[in-house]
């Protein structure tokens, strides 16, 4: 069990949470300096949600200890809470408001007085890029309108640590980079992050350092490139075509490691020259020769089978 | 909130006032149509059944049916209001827009939360009841200055009622759940507590039960004042009432714990 160090924006230490018996959160430690973005990863039903929950104080642990912003959660998690903004895995804006009467009601649960709230809205609306929307009703906001408010929102009460529980989920392309763009910045303005995903290109793009947890266990913790340095072969060939199964476990020696799923080979080399060669001589086969990824990691260590 | 300790006693103090005041700023947005929405209502039944089957009946209790009926439809669509809130108001709030969730994300816990809710539903109920209230006295159905101690009554059993919605807001899986409090509990409650008739006509034995139901007890209290008279057992049936709030908010604060801070 690690040691919780003070100086760390949130700490969690020997973290245990059932549900009717059934061990969701099986024993879990990590901790996130501050002004760094910690990627907490895994398939769905791996305990992120509960974990989040926990370090939140929404849900008491059955055992471990947890400090959030230097204060003991759950004890004291309404004071922790005072620093920290939450963006929730589902809208749950207030549909009954308008943009700017969102901003103000939740500043008021902060204890924060109407006329700091009202001087603040301004920058948060230019920061979720939605500047001219004060009057809007939240019906008329698209989905990644939507969640910018949502973000904006988290930040009313200028939180030190921001956790975001799946942000991008559901938003196109170019909403999803702004909001990526806009937590780097967060970042860079010395907040602390907590994030989950499962786009693991965002995971690898914002994140500092992350853990993927699996089962309630957290199976591995570190920064991206070095999960895939050393979890990983670094050159990945995907190769697709009818009958590739039997093709590639023939030829399993030109790789490390091979994997099948479906109509895919997935082979994991340091070399990939002699399969290259191989595949030239192959017309029906196609392939993509690429660098290994965080996905690879993730589907390395948590499998391949679904998880609904 | 230590939330491991999901049976402690709700916490008291004023941090629930945010909460209030976000259910006031969306009530304020919709507040004419809701008075009158709020109000056309009992004034049918109490004008309608008042004047039309008042015509046929001598006097009731020493009055004429339409001033028996005015304390009655008071505190009945007190109960309403104050049970709508609690029940389909919250319920909205708690589970389908999750506005509970958000808020629990800040330094506000549960039982702010709640508290703020069961105030919350005691003053829209109070509205309600102060608006059929008002339309009583233009009416000349009461003039006597001891109608304005009905308006702690009818906070009180505003209260009373949204602590009791409460409970049942917790243990509701959807909208339907509420049919079954409705007529299971509220519409044989509004018929065996005198809001329509004196409740000694019943069996004695319905009688009996009837006056421990919280109705009976508000009903009791308001029609006297409004008649211009002094409630008999004034500390009783306002004990009563408090002791059933109490009790019901806690239980409500205990339930709602088990169901969102799991």
């Amino acid at each position: 069990m690690a040691v919780l160090n003070p100086a760390d924006a949130l700490s969690v230490s020997g973290l245990h949470k059932s549900y009717d018996g059934n061990e969701v959160v099986a024993g879990i430690d990590f901790s996130v300096p501050p002004g760094t973005c910690f990627g907490l990863l895994g398939p769905n039903g791996a305990g992120k949600t509960t974990t989040l929950r926990c370090c939140l104080g929404l849900t008491a642990p059955d055992a471990g200890s947890i400090r959030l912003g230097g204060f003991a959660v759950p004890a004291d998690a309404e004071r922790a809470r005072r620093r920290v903004g939450v963006v929730p895995q589902f809208d749950n804006l207030d549909p009954d408001f308008t943009v700017s009467e969102n901003l103000m009601v939740f500043g008021r649960y902060f204890g924060l007085r109407r006329t700091d709230i009202l001087a603040r809205i301004p920058d948060l609306l230019e920061f979720a890029g939605l500047k001219g929307k004060e009057s809007a009703r939240i019906q008329t906001l698209s989905g990644g309108m939507k969640r910018r408010l949502t973000l904006a929102r988290a930040l009313v009460n200028n939180p030190d640590i921001v956790f975001l529980d799946e942000p991008t989920t559901g938003l196109d392309p170019q909403a999803r980079h702004l909001i990526w763009d806009r937590l780097k910045q967060l970042t860079a303005r010395g907040k602390t992050l907590i994030l989950t995903t499962h786009f693991m290109d965002e995971a690898e793009r914002l994140c500092d350092r992350l853990a993927i947890l699996d089962h309630g266990h957290l199976v591995t913790e570190g920064a991206p490139r070095e999960l895939i340095a050393t979890h990983i072969e670094p050159q990945v060939v995907e190769v697709f075509g009818d009958d590739v199964a039997a093709w590639a476990r023939s030829r399993n020696t030109l790789g490390e490691r091979l994997e099948v799923a479906g109509d895919s080979a997935f082979f994991y080399c340091h070399d990939t020259a002699p399969l290259l060669a191989a595949l030239a001589d192959e017309p029906t086969l196609r392939y993509l020769h690429r660098a290994a990824s965080l996905e690879d990691v993730f589907i390395k260590l948590t499998g391949r089978e679904l998880r609904d | 909130m230590n939330s491991s300790n999901l049976y402690a006693f709700p916490r008291l103090g004023l941090s629930w006032l945010p909460v209030w005041q976000r259910n006031f700023l969306v009530w304020r947005k919709l507040a004419i149509p809701s008075v009158l929405g709020n109000l056309a209502d009992p004034l049918i039944y109490m004008l309608g059944l008042g004047y039309g089957l008042g015509g046929l009946l001598p006097q009731v209790s020493g009055v004429s049916y339409v001033s028996f009926l005015a304390a009655g439809t008071v505190v009945a669509s007190t109960m309403n209001a104050a049970t709508f809130e609690a029940l389909y108001s919250a319920f909205s709030r708690m589970h389908v827009q999750k506005t509970w969730d958000a808020i629990l994300n800040t330094p506000l816990s549960l039982d702010h939360v709640l508290a703020g809710e069961l105030v919350w539903a005691a003053s829209k109920s109070l509205l309600s009841g102060l608006a059929i209230l008002v339309v009583i006295a233009a009416l000349g159905l009461t003039s006597s200055p001891l109608a304005l101690w009905a308006i702690p009554v009818i906070f009180l059993t505003g209260l009373t009622f949204a602590a009791m919605g409460l409970i049942v807001c917790a243990l509701a899986p959807s909208y339907d759940f509420f049919m079954y409090y409705f007529t299971l509990f509220i519409t044989p409650m509004l018929l065996v507590s005198g809001v329509f008739f004196p409740a000694d006509q019943l069996p004695s034995l319905v009688h009996v039960v009837a006056t421990w139901l919280p109705l009976s007890h508000a009903v009791q209290l308001a029609r006297p004042l409004l008649l211009g008279e002094l409630p008999q057992n004034a500390l009783g049936h306002v004990a009563a009432l408090l002791a059933i709030a109490v009790v019901a908010f806690c239980i409500a604060t205990v339930l709602t714990r088990r169901r969102l801070l799991k």
